[in-house]
């Protein structure tokens, strides 16, 4: 298929790739921007390794053309991290073992983030609500409930203390 | 377009069915005309006593509106369908359009009165929901139209409904569901549309259990009644979700659930529900 010269903006910075218009967003992210975070866990749409957020909300980009994304602003799990450091949130998956191979941690990363963005206090019953979207073959998922309760503690306390 | 580019063009809307299919090599569009370019056709209007929904309208985006106080069961479906990341991308339109035999929202629109607008390039005209799914995978979309609007009447005062179904996992289809809608007059229901998803090609409307439970009051005996007709009038298949007799028993017992939880909305009650997982 003829490739198109399309513009994508990821985690704040503009490209310009030659893909086919047919190309998952996931294997453009992959293949032609390096950014190989995000992950194909099952490429049927059921275990989330490929979440990233588009303008702000998770989506599969195993589920969806790069193309369609063209003037949005997408972010992978490389553009998580804050001033160069680990996000809180990513540290308490690793303090905790809400990580453990870590082939699903990038799309549990996309998911919780916005969890905690639309709902920053949520209840045990609303973590794993939110959470029901993604697979993990390793930890168990408690582990991730301890992990997302601590970070919401760390959070909150250094709020607390720049006050 | 559609017409100039022939049977080889596809639209596209959230792609979480279409996109599936074609990594499948189900469907194989030698073109795709992209509908999220298109700007004013996600939206939400409240309009003479209907709710106006754009074709592109996402189902998160129903779930997050202000929908639960004036039809609590549309939030049910919204909020149940697969999981986050599903419900941010798929569209009401797409859902309809692509009539797949679990689909939910075919099944609690068929509840109400659903009105859906097609646009072709000789005009716009409307089709009842129960005329535009005519068959599993099958619409009454000309090749070249599409759907640019969902209408939907907001039931009168003292309606009230409630969806369930029973799902293994989030982002999966439901093993069998139900949707009920009804009116009450004190204890006695004055009017009811029940219907059944994934138990049949399509929705089917149990016309023989809302009968049993028209004009009479709750009670156990026509909450059996009610659940033995939508037991008859389930026609499932046994395939990996469960074997057909399974099925046929859940979709009664959701039925049944569902009156319960559609009698205390009817009554003004705020009651919060969620979908069933194995
Ligand atoms: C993992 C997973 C789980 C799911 N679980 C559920 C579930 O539990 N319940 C449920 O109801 N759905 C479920 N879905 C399907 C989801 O709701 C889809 O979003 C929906 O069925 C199709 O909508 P779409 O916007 O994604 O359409 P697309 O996939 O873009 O399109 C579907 C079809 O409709 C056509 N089409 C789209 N829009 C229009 C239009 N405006 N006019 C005419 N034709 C149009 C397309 O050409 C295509 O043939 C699931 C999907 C996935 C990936
Ligand atoms: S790879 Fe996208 S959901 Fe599994
Ligand atoms: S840590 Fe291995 S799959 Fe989740």
């Amino acid at each position: 298929m003829k490739k198109e010269l399309i513009e994508l903006r990821v985690n704040g910075r503009s490209h310009e790739i030659a893909i086919e218009p047919s190309k998952l967003l996931l294997d453009a992210l992959r293949q032609d921007l390096d950014l190989t975070g995000s992950k194909r866990g099952c490429d049927d749409s059921s275990c989330g390794a490929c979440t990233v957020q588009v303008d702000g909300t998770p989506m599969l980009s195993c589920t969806m053309l790069a193309a369609s994304c063209e003037g949005q602003e997408i972010t992978t799990v490389e553009g998580v991290s804050e001033h160069g450091s680990l996000a809180a949130i990513q540290k308490a998956y690793g303090d905790w073992g809400g990580s453990q191979c870590g082939y699903c941690t990038p799309g549990f990363m996309m998911t919780v983030r916005h969890l905690l963005s639309q709902n920053p206090n949520p209840t045990e019953a609303e973590i794993r609500g939110g959470l029901s979207s993604n697979l993990c073959r390793c930890t168990g998922y408690s582990q991730m409930y301890q992990a997302i309760k601590a970070a919401i503690d760390a959070e909150q306390k250094g709020m607390a203390a720049s006050r | 377009m559609l017409s100039q580019l022939g049977d080889d063009a596809k639209l596209l809307a959230g792609g979480q069915s279409l996109i599936p299919l074609m990594k499948l090599r189900f469907a194989n569009p030698a073109h795709l005309i992209d509908l999220n370019f298109i700007a004013g056709t996600s939206y939400i209007h409240n309009a003479n006593s209907a709710l106006r929904f754009g074709p592109l309208t996402r189902h998160a985006e129903i779930e997050n509106s202000d929908i639960p106080a004036r039809i609590p069961i549309l939030y049910d479906c919204a909020a149940g369908i697969a999981d986050v990341q599903v419900r941010n991308r798929g569209t009401i339109g797409g859902s309809l359009a692509e009539a797949d035999p679990s689909g939910d929202w075919a099944v609690v629109l068929s509840t109400l009165a659903t009105q859906v607008r097609c646009l072709g390039k000789n005009g716009e005209r409307t089709v009842h929901l129960k005329d535009f799914i005519q068959d599993a995978y099958t619409t009454a979309l000309a090749h070249d139209e599409l759907v640019s609007e969902v209408v939907v009447d907001i039931p009168a005062k003292g309606s009230g409904g409630a969806y369930l179904a029973f799902k293994r996992a989030a982002p999966v289809y439901p093993t069998a569901s139900a949707a009920v809608q009804l009116t009450m007059d004190g204890n006695v229901c004055k009017d009811a549309a029940i219907a059944l998803g994934c138990v049949g090609l399509t929705a089917i409307k149990a016309k023989d259990a809302e009968a049993a439970l028209r004009g009479r009051p709750i009670s156990e005996r026509t909450l059996s009644a009610v659940a033995e007709a939508a037991r008859a009038a389930a026609d499932p298949q046994s395939d990996m979700r469960g074997s057909a007799d399974y099925k046929r028993t859940l979709v009664g017992a959701l039925v049944r659930r569902a009156i319960t939880i559609a009698v205390r909305r009817a009554r003004g009650e705020h009651v919060e529900v969620s979908h069933l997982y194995a």
